[in-house]
């Protein structure tokens, strides 16, 4: 009886917690919410900007992302990126300044889900632009 | 403080843009996960990251939970005389921390 | 090769051999020995290509400046007798786990860096699964990258050897499943969205992206067995040293890759 209690605690210990305390998800209307508040006035128009992460991702834990925009840097003021799946759908906001070398950034997020994800650019002139990608997220076999 | 890995070429051109490469170690708790006994783990994240050249901004960031555990940062950097890249990173307890590198333009 | 016209006793006699060794050779060898680099994405392989980029080099940092501290009040430090870690300790990880003489049994190398604490330092051992053990492992485990594991399992260290091949290949835990069911049986097909490896222990201490965070063989291996929900080893289980004194001879030829990058 105690073997098995003990087995029992072990197994709850080493299992990552997976009940969330927000809503599992964001939805795409909170997105779309957010997106038009840092859109302002304009519309956001699709292009020009690239948003790279791989469409199967193996451990939604640490996903590899790149965002790249076509523009000189000089033109370029920030780059948004929001996961419409995640409990928390903004991921990063980044700003580019004068001595920035490359309109582009790396980084690698979370994902909780199979979900869209979505990169919003904005410019000096005040246009901006997005990409998507839809991505599969699968669950490791063995949790931990 | 936490460890930090920075990558820099050793010797960069004048005004060509160079890679920079972060890695923070720190585990990002999302405030999203419950431990053991059902309590919520508080979220513990860096919250925003600053990096300067000579005293000039390259990128400015705002991170949120979904930025994954071990933070890794990846952009360029273009510089015309030989300086210091300054990455400054504050976390939700409202510490900071300064980095420095010298860097070399040949 | 023979010509067309020139099989005869000698030429059926060629070919019946080299049936009998094709025969022998799929016997031994299920399939090809495979890094669990090869059954990663490639993304998550592009982490571990790039040491800027590998998260894993956090702890070898933390393991590098381990390696020249001294705590006050203690006999020395790792340097103090090793020098300079790129010289002295160049290989060394792909032999492990080894027998060790005064034990009497084989050790892993994290075993063996407490061992040195206590023993030739003065020191208090680091906590098992702790970041500074982690580091240091790492940091002694790098500078055998990209050389073959050669581990040894002759002499003494055979019969524990043969203990942990004999574990490996035992049933257990609710699920009534056998390491080798799965890593040698089934290694390449799927399991829910991932690739089943070949279990192969040549890049620990590692980054596992499902723990967000460094972790021993050790830690591993006790996960595989809450998975088929059988009783973990305790962390100094010697049960847990012969097993991966197996591990480490099944993965001989294969190149260090510590620290490695896995989902």
């Amino acid at each position: 009886m105690l073997r098995r209690r003990f087995m029992v605690m072990a197994g709850v210990g080493l299992v990552v917690p997976l009940a969330p305390i927000h809503a599992v998800h964001a939805t795409p209307a909170e997105v779309a919410a957010l997106i038009a508040e840092l859109v302002g006035e304009g519309e956001v128009r699709d292009g020009r900007v690239r948003l790279d992460l791989p469409v199967m991702v193996e451990n939604g834990n640490s996903v590899g992302m790149t965002v790249s925009v076509d523009a000189p840097v000089g033109e370029l003021r920030s780059i948004d990126v929001f996961a419409e799946g995640n409990p928390l759908p903004h991921v990063a906001r980044f700003r580019f300044g004068p001595r920035a070398g490359a309109p582009r950034v790396a980084t690698r997020i979370r994902l909780a889900t199979s979900q869209t994800v979505i990169a919003v650019a904005k410019l000096a002139d005040g246009s901006c632009w997005r990409d998507s990608v839809d991505l599969l997220v699968t669950l490791a076999a063995c949790i931990d | 403080m936490v460890r930090v890995l920075i990558g820099v070429p050793k010797q960069v051109k004048r005004d060509e843009p160079f890679e920079v490469k972060l890695l923070i170690s720190h585990p990002m708790e999302s405030g999203q996960r419950r431990d053991a006994m059902g309590q919520a783990i508080p979220r513990d994240i860096i919250n925003s990251f600053v990096c300067t050249y000579n005293g000039e901004e390259v990128l400015r960031a705002e991170l949120f939970p979904a930025i994954a555990a071990n933070p890794f940062l990846s952009f360029a950097v273009v510089a015309q005389e030989s300086g210091t890249l300054e990455m400054r990173f504050t976390d939700d307890h409202g510490v900071v921390q300064t980095e420095t590198v010298r860097v070399t333009v040949g | 090769m023979s010509q067309s016209g020139d099989y005869g006793i000698d030429g059926r006699c060629q070919a019946a051999l080299f049936a009998l060794l094709m025969l022998l050779a799929s016997a031994c060898l299920a399939q090809e020995k495979r890094s669990g680099y090869q059954d990663a994405s490639p993304e998550t392989r592009a982490m571990q290509d790039d040491d800027a980029a590998n998260p894993g080099f956090l702890w070898v940092q933390q393991g590098e400046a381990l390696w020249s501290q001294r705590a006050t009040g203690t006999l020395g430090s790792c340097a103090d007798c090793h020098g300079s870690a790129p010289i002295t300790m160049r290989g060394v990880a792909a032999r492990y786990p080894m027998f060790d003489q005064k034990l009497g049994r084989p050790i892993t190398l994290a075993q063996r860096i407490q061992q040195c604490r206590v023993e030739r330092q003065g020191d208090t051992p680091l906590r098992p699964e702790g970041d500074a053990l982690l580091g240091l492992t790492a940091y002694v485990g790098l500078q055998s990258r990209g050389m073959p594991m050669a581990v040894a399992i002759e002499g003494p260290a055979r019969a524990f050897f043969e203990s942990g091949k004999a574990l490996f290949a035992t049933r257990q835990g609710q699920l009534n499943l056998s390491c080798s069911q799965c890593h040698d049986g089934l290694a390449g097909q799927r399991l829910a969205g991932s690739v089943i490896p070949q279990g192969q222990p040549n890049g620990y201490p590692e980054y596992r992206l499902e723990w967000q965070g460094m972790g021993s063989l050790d830690r591993r291996i006790r996960n595989c067995l809450v998975g088929v929900r059988a009783e973990p080893l305790a962390p100094d289980a010697p049960e847990l040293a012969n097993l991966e004194l197996y591990l480490g001879w099944r993965a001989n030829g294969l190149a260090v890759e510590t620290p490695a990058v896995r989902p």
